[in-house]
């Protein structure tokens, strides 16, 4: 009896490793960067190149980077999305501008509206690469320290917003209705 | 049109444009570190082999930090730190991946134990069992029984 029972038993752990394994996403890379300080970056601003943005001007409170691009088909799929995050979240969101001409984002933006606090331009994609940055939108939420609480590969979706998002928004207590004054 | 205009402004305007292949010792090292990096776009392939445009940057990447000096073990460092260890081909050793490298060689002498335990238990059985008496006379009768038959007509042995 003893015998038949332990290649069933064998099979039966294979299927559990497949069941859970198989249901992986290998394109989701866990992000290296969660725990760790949001890395120091001074950029040209969008609106304005010839004034820097630095993640330090954001010390102090939690907020929310979201890497987008003109050229980036999903990007302009979540645009709506991140208009909720910003609504629903109370944290302000900087938008990363990754490999772009900043006219194109400019134009993009007039079209698609602007939501974000800043935006900065990251032509060369230097600063995406410090971030671990590997596609377009990635979206990070950043705690007062200054450091990566969480990130989301790939557009928003309502499932994302409200299941991890905004209960993370809300842990970290980011403040109602816009950046507070301080 | 205009790509060529800009291509040939780019190339004015930018003394250095450094042609990939101005020094091949330099490249040779990017590919031999690239080779060891994953490509996380197209994920089957190395970032020397990939053409996405992040294989392309982090090759960049690569060959301004070995004109810097730094060493392979530092750049593969850099990054795992930001992308993970998965962007390594050669997982690290770790608590984690103890059981990915040593696994195989682990279930190996598993597999080894078990045939060599199997292989003894039945040398030993087949020593233990003895025919009885009754069964080497039953043999003996069959196969003088067989035996008869096959040269005269073709009676059943008796039991």
């Amino acid at each position: 009896m003893k015998r038949y029972l332990l290649p069933l038993l064998v099979f039966l752990v294979l299927v559990g490793f497949f069941a859970v394994g198989l249901n992986l996403n290998p394109r989701e890379v866990p992000s290296a960067l969660i725990g760790k300080p949001v890395p120091a970056f001074s950029l040209p601003r969008l609106d304005d190149a010839s004034q820097k943005f630095a993640a330090e001007d954001m010390k102090g409170k939690v907020w929310v980077i979201n890497v987008w691009a003109s050229w980036c088909a999903p990007c302009r799929q979540e645009h709506p999305l991140v208009n909720e995050m910003v609504k629903l979240g109370g944290a302000p969101v900087v938008g990363l501008n990754y490999k772009d001409k900043p006219e194109n984002a400019r134009a993009w933006l007039t079209e698609l509206g602007n939501p974000f606090v800043a935006n900065v331009s990251d032509i060369e994609g230097l600063v995406g690469i410090e971030f671990g940055v590997y596609g377009v939108p990635e979206t990070f939420v950043i705690d007062q320290a200054g450091v990566i609480r969480l990130k989301h590969i790939g557009p928003l979706t309502p499932e994302a917003l409200r299941d991890k998002i905004l209960p993370m928004l809300k842990t970290l207590g980011g403040t109602l209705g816009g950046t507070p004054s301080a | 049109m205009s790509c060529a205009a800009t291509l040939a402004a780019a190339q004015v305007a930018s003394p250095q444009a450094p042609s990939t292949f101005a020094d091949p010792v330099l490249e040779a090292r990017v590919l031999a570190i690239a080779e060891e990096l994953r490509c996380l776009v197209c994920q089957n392939e190395t970032i020397a082999a990939s053409h996405a445009d992040l294989a392309v940057d982090l090759r960049k990447q690569i060959r301004t930090k070995l004109t810097q000096g730094q060493s392979q073990a530092q750049i593969l460092d850099f990054m795992a730190e930001r992308y993970g260890d998965f962007v390594l081909y050669r997982p690290r050793w770790k608590a984690s991946t103890v059981m990915l490298w040593a696994g195989p060689f682990a279930l190996l002498l598993v597999a080894f134990t078990a045939l060599a335990m199997n292989i003894r238990r039945r040398r030993q059985s087949v020593v233990k069992t003895e025919l009885t008496p009754a069964e080497i006379e039953r043999a003996r009768r069959l196969l003088d029984g067989t035996a008869a038959a096959s040269s005269a007509t073709r009676t059943p042995p008796t039991p």
